[in-house]
């Protein structure tokens, strides 16, 4: 597995796991973490578009 | 004697050897983290109550103990340590040498600031009495963070030779060079991915 496929299943794990965080922090409550959970949410929306963009970029690299 | 597939792939493998190498090393940190994470489970599975009495008092959810938002900031610096080391990578190959020097640089800084962050975590626990051998929760989170830790000061090491005096190679011979730094991203990927597991499974669960 080349560093692209891997950076792209790191990405893609990253982003679950900020949405995730983003729910958790929206169950905990409270100010402070309803706060983090809607930077978690962007920066997971964010992740995503970045991961497309990169694949776009690099699409005549190998995966392996 | 010339080291053979540096730069080229193995027929029967498909990659060169420094790849398959840091995949066999990458196996073998898979069991050694594996076996702290089993640890983890049953450690939580066997006590009543997680994280428990620490101090006269009883806590039921870890992140009372344990300071979320600091983490929080720390998974967001290894996320784009990611993303600045895959740049340096893809810099190399596109011939970029002043720009791989720009995004290695920033990967060894934001390194730095996760070591950092990761500091001011474990002193403030300190100041308050909680060590590792307070309880399991403590010494199970300090066992994988401080091994987690150790793994981020390797890469540090490993990427600042590379910003440095290792960068010489990229005169004499590019194409391993770039395949070097491909294989210290897979790492600092690795390291950085352990990370992501760590997180909510000690903060947040």
């Amino acid at each position: 597995m080349s560093l692209k496929a891997f950076h792209i299943f790191f990405i893609a794990v990253a982003a679950l796991t900020l949405f995730g965080f983003g729910v958790w922090c929206v169950l905990v409550g409270g100010t402070g973490y309803l706060v983090m959970g809607v930077v978690s949410f962007i920066a997971g929306i964010g992740l995503v578009i970045y991961g497309v963009k990169f694949l776009q970029k690099l699409k005549d690299v190998r995966y392996l | 004697m010339q080291i053979p597939y540096t730069t080229t792939a193995r027929p029967d493998t498909g990659v060169y050897n420094a790849k398959l190498g840091v995949w066999f090393f990458l196996a073998s940190e898979v069991m050694l983290f594996g076996g702290l994470f089993s640890s983890y489970i049953f450690l939580r599975i066997g006590a009543p109550v997680w994280p428990g009495e620490l101090g006269g008092e009883m806590y039921v959810r870890a992140h009372d103990i344990l300071n979320v938002p600091l983490a929080t900031l720390n998974t967001m610096v290894l996320i784009a340590s990611s993303v600045t080391m895959v740049m340096s990578w893809a810099s190399l190959m596109m011939k970029r040498f002043d720009r791989y020097r720009l995004y290695m640089g920033a990967t060894v800084a934001f390194g730095f600031v996760f070591l950092i962050i990761k500091a001011f975590e474990y002193g403030s626990k300190f100041e308050h009495g909680l060590f590792p051998s307070e309880s399991n929760f403590l010494a199970i989170y300090f066992t994988m963070t401080g091994l987690h830790a150790l793994h981020v000061i390797g890469g540090i090491i490993v990427n600042a030779y590379f910003l440095g005096p290792g960068a010489k190679m990229w005169k004499t011979n590019p194409q391993q060079f770039t395949n070097r730094i491909e294989v210290a991203g897979l790492y600092w990927h690795f390291v950085d991915l352990v990370w992501i597991f760590l997180f909510p499974t000690i903060y947040l669960l």
